[in-house]
C-alpha cells in the first residue's frame, strides 16, 4: 500500500508541474493512454492503406474480415471505457452496463433495418420482415423517424440515457450502493432481456435484428463502408478516452474518486453524491450505448442475447484484467479479452470457460485495482 | 400565453435536470447568541433508546467539550445534527432559521456545520493538497464542479489552512500515505477550509502522541470564539486542558453540564462515568 | 404417501393368490376357456368373451383389458395367450394372464396378436365395466361406474340399471344415479329431464358440463334447444353453479401453483439467505450448487437403476454432501481471501460458476438430462374433477418446509447456530471469545451450500438438469433474499411465497414472461424505496 502511495505521489507532483501548459494539460502524465492513442491513429492508417490500397494478393494487404474483427473489438473496447469510468473512478459496479450498449444498438439497428426498404424477403417497403411476418399492419409508432439517420443518432443516445437516469436517480437517491446495486443493474438487464425475447415488444423477438444491406446509402458489404466503421470505431474510441480523461482528471473527476473511497464524508464536505453518480451514470450509459451502435453494423446483427447478465458481467472482468481506474487498462483489457475469446472458441471452445472462469478468480484476487468502498467509510 | 410560460417554467433545465439547479445558500441568521439547537431528541434503535429526550444548546463561539461512555449517545447526537439520521422526535436548528431535519447532508454541510468522524476520514487516494481543494467552499453542484479551475485565491487560501495544519510539505502526499496523527489533522483542516460556523469533531487526538495532542488542543482553542466548536473526547487529561463548559451525556440524555471542576465534583457523574477516580 | 401404503397392503393380498397360481389346476374354467379364446376366429369372438364374462371371474379382466389395448398375444408353437410388452429390439416380455410365472422375453416373431375389432372394443369395454362393477373392491366399482359416465348407449343403461338394483354403497349409487341422470336428458318427458337435471346439479365432472350445455344450446333461430322452459332454467342454473365453482378451483390451483413456485424459490434461495444474509458474501456459484445438487440425483439414479423409489432419500444427504463440500472449497479457496471486498467475492465467485458449468458440460454433455420421479412423486392427487393436486409439487412444497424449519431450529437452538450468529454479528469480538471464526466461516458457507444443493435433488423433480440450470434461478434467488431483507430467515420465506403468488396471479392476465418481467420491475422499485427490504435488520450496526 505504502509503496503504491509513494510511487502515485511522484506521478502527482509531475502532474502539477503540468498546470503550467493549459493546452497540453489535457496529454499530460499519461504516457500510456497517450501511446493507445498514438496506436489508434497508426493502425487506422495502415488498415486504410493496407485494405484499400494495397492489392489483394499482396502479402501486406488486410483483409477485410480482419478490419471488421478488429472494429468489433474497438467497438467493444468503448463499452469496457464506460464500464471503467463508472467501476474505477466512482466505485459503481454495473452488472447490466450491456442493457446500454444493446439499446444503442437497437437503435442504430432499427434505422438499418429501414434502410432496408423494400428488398426485404417480403419486399414491403414499410415494415420489416418480422412485422409482415407476424401480420403486423402498420408500423408501431416508435419505429417511426429510424428511417433518418440523424434521428437515429439521437436515440443511440438517447434511449440508453434516460433509462440510466431513470434507473439512476431511483437507485442512487435512495442510496442503494455496492452489492445491491450490482445485483438491481443485473436485474434490469434480465428483465430487457425476457421483454425483447417478446415478439410483441416489435423488436423482431428471438432472432432481432439483422439481414441488413446499407448504411447513408453506401452496402455494408463493401470493404470500403467496412474501413470506415473500422475508422468511426477507432475514432469514437479516441475521442471516448480523452472525453473521460478529461472528465475523471477534472475536480468532477475527483469527487467521484472521493464518492468511491469515502462516500459519507464526500456527502458532508458539502456535495450531493447522488447527482454526481448520477451525471456519470448517465455519461456512461452514452457512451456505451455509441459502442453498440458502432458494433451493430459490424457484426450485421443485434438480438435479445447481448442484453445476457453474462455478457454484461464478462465485461466487467475486461476492465478488472486491464486494471480498473486507469481508463487504458479498459481499452487494453478488452482487446485482449476479446482476442482471447476468438481465439480459444475457434480452438479449443470447451475450455474458454474455463479459461474465463479462471480470470475472474484470478484477477480479483492478484490483480491490482483500488479497494473501493472498503478503505475510509465512515461509520 | 400564459399556460406556455407555465409549461415552459416547468421544463425548464434546471428543473428537469437537477444538476443545473443554481446552489442555494441559506444564510444562518445571528440575532440570538445561540448557533445550535437540541431540543427533546429522541432516537430509538429496536426499541433501544440511543438518545432519549437530548436538550443540548451551543452558544455562538463556544468551545464545548462532551464526555459520556461507550453508548451514551455521542455519535448518534452527532450523526442527527449532520443529518445521517432522523430522529424519532425533538427538533435540530441551526442558528434562528435552519431546521437541521428538513436538510440533507450536503446542505447541511454547505449550510455552515462541518464535522470530523471518529475514526480519521480522508480522501486516501487524493493528495493532500486534492483533499482540501475538494473540501473547499465552492460551487459544489456537478456542472460547475466539472469546469471548475483555482483562482489564485483559492490557491493561496489552501496554502494557508496548510500551514495551520503543518502539511505543508505533505501538500502532494497521497493522503493514504500519512500518519495516523497526520490524518486527524488533515481531517481537521478538511473541516477548516469549508469554513462553518459549527464544527463537531469526534475524538480528535485519538493516537495522537502527546506533543501532537498539545498543538491540537492550541487549534482547537484558537478556533473557538470566531466559530462554534463542539469536541468529543475520552481524553480527559485533553479535555481539562481545552474545556470551559462540559456536557456529561449518559444513557441518551444530559447527565450535568457545567465547568470541569463542577463536573468532577458532581456525585452523579463521579457514579456514572467517572467511576469515582 | 398414503398411495404407497395402499400399494404395500394390495401387495400383500395379492401374495398368496401368486402363489396358488403357480400351481394352476388343470380343471380351472378360466384357463379352459382361455385356451378356447386362443383358438377362436375373430367371427366367433364376441361369443366367446360372453363366456368369458359369465365365468365372472375377476381374474379375466386383466386378459380382456390387455386385449382391447392389443398387448394380448398368441404363442404359435403351443397356442397359449401372454400379455405383452413390446421391448426394443423386436422381442417381448411376455407374462402369463393368469400371473404366476415370470416374465419371459421372446422374439416377437413367435407371437402374433390377438386381433379385435370396432365392435369388439365396444362389447370389451362394456364387459370390463361389467366385470369390475361386480368387483368385490368398493373403489374398483366407483372407479369403473365414473368410467361409464356419459355412455347413454341402451346396453350401458341396462348395465347401469341392473347395478342400481344391486348396489349397497351410497358413493357408487351416486355415481350410478348421475350416469342414469345423463342418460336421462334425452328423455322426452319433460318431468324425467327435470329430475335429471336436479340430479345432476353439482356434479363437476366436465362430461355433465357439457351435457347440460348441450341442452340449453340455443338452435339456429335464437330458440333453446330445451323445450320445457323449466328445465331450462334449472340446467342454467346448474350451468352456472358448475362455473362458479370451477373458478373457486382455478383460483385454488393458481394459489397452488404460486405457493409451489414459492416453495422452489425458497429453497433455492435459503441457502444464499444463509451465505449472503448471516455471512454477507456474494455468491455468484450458487445457482451452480443447486446444479451439482441435481445432477448428483441423476449420477444416483444412474449408479441405482433399479431403485429409484429410494433415489431421493439417497441423493438429499449426498447432494448436501457435494455441494457443501464444493462450498467448502470455494470458501477456503477463494472466498476468504476477499472477506470485506464484496465487489470483488461478487466476480471471483462468478468466475467459479462459469468453471462449475463448464465442467458439469465437459462431464456429463451439454444437453438436458432428465432425472425420472419415483412412483410415489409422479401422479396427482384428485381432490375432485376440477382441482387435483400433482404430487411432486405437493412433496416439494411440504419439503422446503421441512428444510426451513430444521435450519431456522439449527440456528436458533444449537451451539454451532449460536457460532454463526456471533460471528456475523461482530466477527472480532466473537474471536475474542474464542470462536474459531474461519471454522466457523467455512461450516456457515458448507451449510448454505449444502442447502443449494438439496434444493437442486427438489428441481430436479420438476424441470430437466442440464449446466444452465443453475442461471435461471440465481438473479431470482438474490431478488427473494433481498426483498425479503438481508439476514432474515423469516423475511425469506414470506418473500420467497409472495413473489411466488405473485408471478402465478399475474400469469394468466399478462402471459408467464410478462408477469416476470413485472415482478422483477416490481422489486427494483421495491429496492430502491426501501434498500433493506421487507423486514430490515434495525440498529447501529447495520451501515
Amino acid at each position: 500500500m505504502t509503496i503504491s502511495m509513494s510511487a502515485a505521489t511522484s506521478t502527482m507532483s509531475m502532474d502539477t508541474r503540468a498546470h503550467k501548459n493549459p493546452l497540453l494539460l489535457p496529454f499530460a502524465q499519461d504516457s500510456w493512454g497517450n501511446s493507445l492513442l498514438f496506436v489508434l491513429v497508426v493502425v487506422c492508417v495502415l488498415v486504410i492503406v493496407g485494405n484499400l490500397v494495397v492489392p489483394e494478393g499482396s502479402a501486406l494487404h488486410v483483409p477485410t474480415w480482419v478490419v471488421t474483427l478488429v472494429g468489433k473489438y474497438l467497438a467493444l473496447a468503448l463499452l469496457a471505457l464506460s464500464v471503467d469510468l463508472i467501476w474505477g473512478y466512482a466505485g459503481i459496479l454495473s452488472l447490466g452496463h450491456g442493457a446500454f450498449f444493446a439499446l444503442g444498438g437497437y437503435a442504430m439497428g432499427m434505422y438499418l433495418m429501414r434502410q432496408i426498404g423494400d428488398r426485404g424477403v417480403y419486399g414491403n417497403p414499410e415494415l420489416p420482415d418480422f412485422m409482415v411476418f407476424l401480420n403486423w399492419q402498420e408500423l408501431p409508432w416508435y419505429w417511426h423517424g429510424f428511417d433518418q439517420f440523424w434521428f437515429a443518432l439521437v436515440m443511440v443516445l438517447l434511449a440508453p440515457g434516460l433509462l440510466a437516469y431513470v434507473f439512476g436517480w431511483l437507485a442512487f437517491r435512495s442510496r442503494v450502493t455496492g452489492v445491491y446495486l450490482s445485483i438491481i443493474t443485473q436485474a434490469l438487464t434480465y428483465a430487457l432481456l425476457l421483454a425483447f425475447f417478446r415478439n410483441e415488444m416489435g423488436f423482431g423477438g428471438n432472432n432481432g435484428l439483422t439481414d441488413f444491406k446499407d448504411i447513408l446509402g453506401f452496402s455494408l458489404k463493401a470493404d470500403s463502408t467496412r474501413v470506415a466503421l473500422f475508422v468511426s470505431s477507432a475514432m469514437a474510441l479516441a475521442l471516448g478516452y480523452i472525453l473521460c480523461r478529461w472528465v475523471t482528471r477534472s475536480k468532477f473527476g475527483r469527487v467521484l474518486v472521493a464518492v468511491r473511497d469515502a462516500e459519507n464524508r464526500t456527502r458532508f464536505v458539502g456535495y450531493k453524491v447522488e447527482s454526481y453518480k448520477l451525471a456519470v451514470f448517465v455519461l456512461s450509459a452514452c457512451i456505451a450505448g455509441i459502442a453498440g451502435a458502432l458494433y451493430v453494423p459490424q457484426v450485421g446483427i443485434i438480438n435479445p442475447g447481448e442484453f445476457s447478465p453474462l455478457n454484461s458481467i464478462e465485461l466487467v472482468i475486461w476492465v478488472a484484467v486491464g486494471g480498473r481506474g486507469t481508463l487504458y487498462g479498459a481499452v487494453v483489457g478488452a482487446l485482449l479479452v476479446n482476442y482471447l475469446k476468438t481465439y480459444f472458441t475457434g480452438v479449443l471452445p470447451e475450455v474458454w470457460l474455463f479459461f474465463l472462469g479462471a480470470l475472474f478468480v484470478l484477477a480479483t484476487m492478484f490483480l491490482p485495482g483500488h479497494r473501493g468502498n472498503t478503505a475510509a467509510q465512515a461509520g | 400565453m400564459a399556460a406556455l410560460d407555465t409549461l415552459k417554467n416547468a421544463f425548464r433545465p434546471d428543473r428537469v435536470w437537477e444538476f443545473l439547479a443554481p446552489e442555494r445558500q441559506i444564510l444562518v441568521e445571528e440575532r440570538n447568541n445561540l448557533i445550535l439547537y437540541v431540543e427533546d431528541v429522541t432516537v430509538s434503535f429496536d426499541g433501544f433508546k440511543a438518545l432519549n429526550a437530548l436538550n443540548l444548546y451551543i452558544n455562538r463561539g463556544e468551545l464545548r467539550c462532551i464526555i459520556g461512555a461507550n453508548g451514551a449517545g455521542k455519535s448518534t447526537m452527532m450523526d442527527v445534527i449532520t443529518g445521517k439520521l432522523r430522529p424519532d422526535e425533538g427538533i435540530v436548528y441551526f442558528g434562528e432559521n435552519i431546521n437541521l431535519l428538513k436538510l440533507s447532508e450536503p446542505e447541511i454541510a454547505s449550510a455552515g456545520v462541518g464535522r470530523k468522524f471518529q475514526k480519521p476520514t480522508v480522501f486516501e487516494f487524493h493528495t493532500v493538497f486534492h483533499n482540501l481543494e475538494l473540501a473547499m467552499r465552492a460551487n459544489k453542484r456537478v456542472l460547475p464542479t466539472l469546469f471548475a479551475s483555482l483562482s489564485g485565491e483559492q490557491q493561496d487560501r489552501i496554502q494557508e489552512v496548510l500551514a495551520i495544519i503543518g502539511l505543508l510539505d505533505l501538500q502532494e502526499t497521497m493522503a493514504g500515505a500519512l500518519s495516523h496523527g497526520q490524518k486527524q489533522w488533515l481531517e481537521i483542516g478538511v473541516l477548516l477550509i469549508q469554513d462553518p460556523q459549527l464544527l463537531l469533531v469526534d475524538e480528535p487526538v485519538a493516537g495522537m502522541t502527546p506533543q501532537e495532542t498539545e498543538r491540537t488542543a492550541e487549534l482547537l482553542t484558537s478556533l473557538a470564539g470566531e466559530r462554534s466548536v463542539v469536541v468529543v473526547e475520552h481524553d480527559m487529561e485533553f479535555i481539562r486542558s481545552i474545556a470551559k463548559t462540559v456536557t456529561v451525556l449518559h444513557q441518551g440524555s444530559v447527565l450535568a453540564e457545567g465547568s470541569m471542576q463542577q463536573i468532577q465534583d458532581n456525585a452523579q457523574v463521579r457514579e456514572v462515568y467517572l467511576g469515582g477516580d | 404417501m398414503y398411495r404407497l401404503i395402499i400399494a404395500l397392503i394390495l401387495g400383500c393380498i395379492a401374495c398368496p393368490w401368486l402363489n396358488a397360481a403357480d400351481d394352476p389346476l388343470a380343471d380351472d374354467p378360466l384357463s379352459l376357456q382361455l385356451g378356447v379364446l386362443a383358438q377362436t376366429k375373430l367371427t366367433k369372438m364376441p361369443a366367446q368373451i360372453e363366456v368369458l364374462v359369465a365365468l365372472n371371474d375377476s381374474r379375466v379382466v386383466p386378459v380382456l383389458q390387455a386385449m382391447l389395448d392389443g398387448r394380448l398375444y398368441r404363442r404359435k408353437s403351443d397356442n397359449l395367450l401372454f400379455i405383452g410388452v413390446p421391448g426394443d429390439d423386436k422381442s417381448l416380455a411376455i407374462t402369463n394372464p393368469l400371473g404366476g410365472s415370470e416374465t419371459t422375453v421372446a422374439p416377437a416373431s413367435d407371437l402374433s396378436r390377438v386381433a379385435v375389432n370396432n365392435r369388439m372394443r365396444g362389447q370389451l369395454r362394456l364387459a370390463i365395466a361389467q366385470l369390475n362393477l361386480a368387483s368385490e373392491d368398493e373403489q374398483q366399482r366407483f372407479d369403473a361406474a365414473q368410467e361409464l359416465l356419459g355412455d347413454v348407449s341402451p346396453p350401458v343403461i341396462a348395465l347401469l340399471n341392473q347395478v342400481a338394483q344391486a348396489e349397497s354403497s351410497e358413493r357408487v349409487l351416486a355415481v350410478v344415479a348421475d350416469a342414469q341422470a345423463l342418460a336421462a336428458l334425452q328423455q322426452d318427458d319433460a318431468l324425467i329431464r327435470l329430475k335429471a337435471v336436479e340430479q345432476l346439479t353439482g356434479n363437476l365432472q366436465p362430461v355433465v358440463l357439457n351435457a347440460l350445455q348441450s341442452l340449453t344450446a340455443l338452435d339456429a333461430g335464437g330458440a333453446p334447444l330445451e323445450s320445457d322452459p323449466l328445465v331450462y332454467k334449472r340446467a342454467l342454473k346448474a350451468i352456472a353453479g358448475i362455473k362458479q365453482e370451477a373458478e373457486f378451483y382455478s383460483s385454488a390451483e393458481t394459489i397452488f401453483f404460486g405457493l409451489s413456485l414459492g416453495s422452489v424459490l425458497l429453497l433455492s434461495a435459503i441457502g444464499l439467505a444463509i451465505t449472503f444474509g448471516v455471512m454477507g458474501v456474494i455468491n455468484m456459484a450458487h445457482g451452480e450448487l443447486i446444479m451439482l445438487g441435481a445432477y448428483t440425483t441423476y449420477v444416483v439414479q444412474l449408479v441405482l437403476p433399479n431403485h429409484l423409489e429410494y433415489s431421493l432419500l439417497v441423493a438429499v444427504p449426498l447432494a448436501f454432501v457435494v455441494s457443501g463440500l464444493v462450498g467448502v472449497g470455494i470458501e477456503r479457496g477463494v472466498i476468504r481471501f476477499l472477506y470485506g471486498r464484496p465487489l470483488e467475492t461478487l466476480l471471483a465467485t462468478f468466475g467459479i460458476s462459469l468453471i462449475l458449468q463448464q465442467a458439469v458440460r465437459s462431464i456429463f454433455s451439454p444437453l438436458n438430462r432428465s432425472v425420472a420421479n419415483p412412483e410415489w412423486m409422479s401422479g396427482a392427487l384428485q381432490l375432485n374433477p376440477l382441482f387435483s393436486l400433482t404430487y411432486n409439487r405437493l412433496y416439494i412444497l411440504v419439503f422446503s418446509l421441512v428444510v426451513f424449519f430444521l435450519l431456522l431450529a439449527l440456528l436458533k437452538r444449537t451451539r454451532l447456530g449460536l457460532q454463526f450468529r456471533a460471528v456475523a454479528q461482530n466477527r472480532a469480538m466473537a474471536r475474542a471469545m474464542g470462536i474459531r471464526s474461519a471454522w466457523v466461516d467455512a461450516m456457515t458457507f458448507g451449510l448454505g451450500s449444502g442447502i443449494a444443493g438439496i434444493a437442486g435433488v427438489a428441481l430436479s423433480q420438476l424441470t430437466n438438469v442440464g449446466p444452465n440450470l443453475g442461471q435461471a434461478y440465481i438473479i431470482d434467488s438474490f431478488m427473494v433474499v433481498v426483498f425479503g431483507g438481508v439476514g432474515n430467515l423469516w423475511g425469506t420465506l414470506v418473500s420467497a411465497f409472495s413473489l411466488g403468488m405473485a408471478n402465478k396471479f399475474i400469469e394468466p392476465v399478462a402471459g408467464a414472461v410478462l408477469a416476470k418481467i413485472l415482478v422483477l420491475i416490481f422489486i427494483i422499485l421495491f429496492i430502491q424505496r426501501y434498500p433493506r427490504g421487507l423486514f430490515p435488520q434495525q440498529g447501529r450496526s447495520v451501515d
